[in-house]
């Protein structure tokens, strides 16, 4: 399809779609409630910004080691999950092996689990005294817990299934003649991966990557529990505003626009992803 | 038919709307005649053990259901300011209090508390006392300095001439507890109480009395709260000879008496 022929598309799609809409119209007053609902607490949070302050507060020693260590967090994070959770996605779009429901069901879980309760498992499992950490502890003296290592690890275990399903969807939803036109000239799997299937899913990778990176940065209950706190190693940025409600409403309420701002940002940049008619 | 009705049911959603929207305004501020069945107690993480008896024992007596908030002292003081339904607050400590003080009747002290170096059973570090927190091949736990308990212990290190860098400070005393407990740090400053409440993993460091510091507990009722006459009951129940032997059970010293 080229260029115009989706902008001509796109122009009419509005028409139809108004001549077919059979929705009860009274569906606009808990429609316009669930926005209200939805609206109404970051109209509050700017409505309670101290804008005279705010750079003051941004620029505060302790609100910038918080995001930089937030930054630095969460897109470890990230190349944590690309590094396991992309092979991962191929596997489970692509290769029949025993157990794979089983497999999607465990890679997903972490999406519905309490994040709390993951920390109290990364504890149990990644601990000095845990299942795999006592043996890195007595193997190369490495314990993760109150570590940035460890914060890693937290946003990587809660936010890594986000990845893995966005990339095992576009896996799916592709064209696989392409691959298989690649292969009959002669091209190698590598070759294959390189130049036509990544290219193809490279829209639903970046998806996948913004909402990993947008979960990871959001993290508390997995660190909280997990890694601990503690200013410039584990406290990244929803700890500070945790932290930082209890005494100082005001760094609280900075803190949070910062966030408010960046998961608006991650929205703009899915906007062709997720609304691509508007 | 079906379209009035759903035409209802929306009008009556705005106007419960409107209606939760300018609640707050005109709430009574003084004893309400109303006689809920419940109690809701804001309370100090290390007050949780003591404070569940005492709600038992106040249950089966007044036949009103208590519910408890238990978190640090300042995360309470923080909901309390931001109208949260409590009846009465009880804090770790006087700064909490005085931070609520115009949402709160008259603070009293019911109690007080010392603190104790928590260290894993069988002290497997050897931790004689807060000099031996400096070490840094030591994983020492505090709570932040925000909570009492983090306020109290780096009174208690600063009485002592001693540095410690701590490797997570906790949102809370019993976070504190539960990662000496778990194994993942090797000791913590805590309450003489939260030694007691943490079982058979942990045991506690004296630290002398020159040392040491005495956290004061004030509890005090909501004046927002619409049960006034229970929340005081509550109150008289602590402040009375039962409440007191729960807490001594439990640890806790009487309150100063200047």
């Amino acid at each position: 399809m080229t260029a115009t022929a989706r902008r001509r598309q796109r122009r009419a799609a509005p028409a139809v779609a108004r001549a077919r809409s059979r929705v009860p119209r009274s569906f606009a007053v808990p429609a316009a409630l669930a926005v209200g609902f939805l609206a109404i607490p970051l109209v509050g949070l700017l409505g309670r910004t101290p804008w005279g302050s705010i750079g003051a507060e941004l620029t505060s020693p302790r609100v910038l080691e918080a995001l930089r260590l937030s930054l630095v967090c969460s897109t470890g994070a990230v190349a944590v999950s690309v590094a396991l959770g992309v092979p991962l996605a191929f596997l489970l779009a692509r290769v029949e092996f025993p157990g794979r429901n089983l497999v999607r069901a465990l890679t997903t879980l972490p999406m519905v689990l309490p994040p709390v309760v993951g920390g109290v498992a990364l504890l149990l499992a990644f601990g000095r005294r845990g299942l795999v950490g006592q043996w890195l502890d007595r193997a190369f003296g490495i314990t993760l817990p109150f570590t940035t290592a460890g914060a890693i690890l937290a946003e990587a275990f809660v936010a890594m299934p986000f990845l893995v399903i966005t990339v095992e969807a576009g896996l799916r939803a592709m064209d696989r003649r392409f691959e298989d036109a690649a292969a009959t000239l002669g091209a190698g799997r590598w070759t294959i991966l390189r130049r036509v299937t990544l290219p193809l899913i490279a829209p639903s990778l970046g998806a996948g990557v913004a909402l990993c990176w947008a979960r990871a940065l959001g993290e508390f209950g997995a660190t909280i529990t997990f890694a601990g706190n503690l200013p410039g190693v584990t406290q990244t940025m929803p700890l500070a505003v945790y932290i930082a409600l209890e005494t100082d409403l005001e760094a609280a309420i900075a803190l949070s626009l910062i966030l408010l701002f960046i998961s608006l940002g991650v929205l703009v940049a899915l906007r062709d992803r997720w609304f691509p008619s508007a | 038919m079906f379209r009035s009705r759903i035409r209802l049911a929306a009008v009556l959603a705005v106007v419960a709307l409107a209606l939760a929207g300018c609640g707050g305004d005109d709430e009574p501020s003084g004893g309400s005649t109303a006689t809920p069945g419940e109690l809701k107690v804001f309370a100090a993480a290390s007050l949780t053990a003591a404070f569940t008896e005492i709600g038992e024992q106040f249950t089966s007596a007044n036949g009103t259901k208590v519910t408890f908030n238990f978190a640090g002292s300042q995360a309470l003081a923080t909901q309390i300011q931001q109208a949260a339904p409590a009846d009465v607050f009880a804090s770790a400590d006087i700064a909490n209090m005085d931070k609520v003080t115009d949402l709160v009747g008259t603070p009293q002290n019911f109690a007080s508390n010392q603190l104790q170096i928590v260290v894993e059973k069988g002290n497997p570090k050897n931790v004689q006392g807060l000099d031996d927190l400096a070490n840094p091949d030591l994983k020492v736990v505090l709570a932040a300095a925000e909570v009492p308990a983090g306020k109290y212990a780096a009174e208690s290190l600063a009485k002592a001439g001693v540095t410690v860098k701590p490797v997570s400070e906790e949102d809370n005393v019993k976070a504190v507890v539960t990662k000496v407990s778990l194994g993942e740090a090797d000791a913590g400053i805590v309450y003489v109480t939260d030694v007691t409440a943490g079982g058979d993993k942990v045991q506690g460091v004296e630290i002398p009395e020159e040392l040491n510091v005495l956290a004061t507990y004030p509890i005090a009722t909501v004046k927002a709260s619409k049960a006034q006459d229970q929340a005081q009951a509550f109150m008289d129940q602590v402040l009375g000879a039962e409440g007191q032997q729960v807490l001594k059970q439990h640890g806790f010293l009487p309150p100063p008496t200047t």
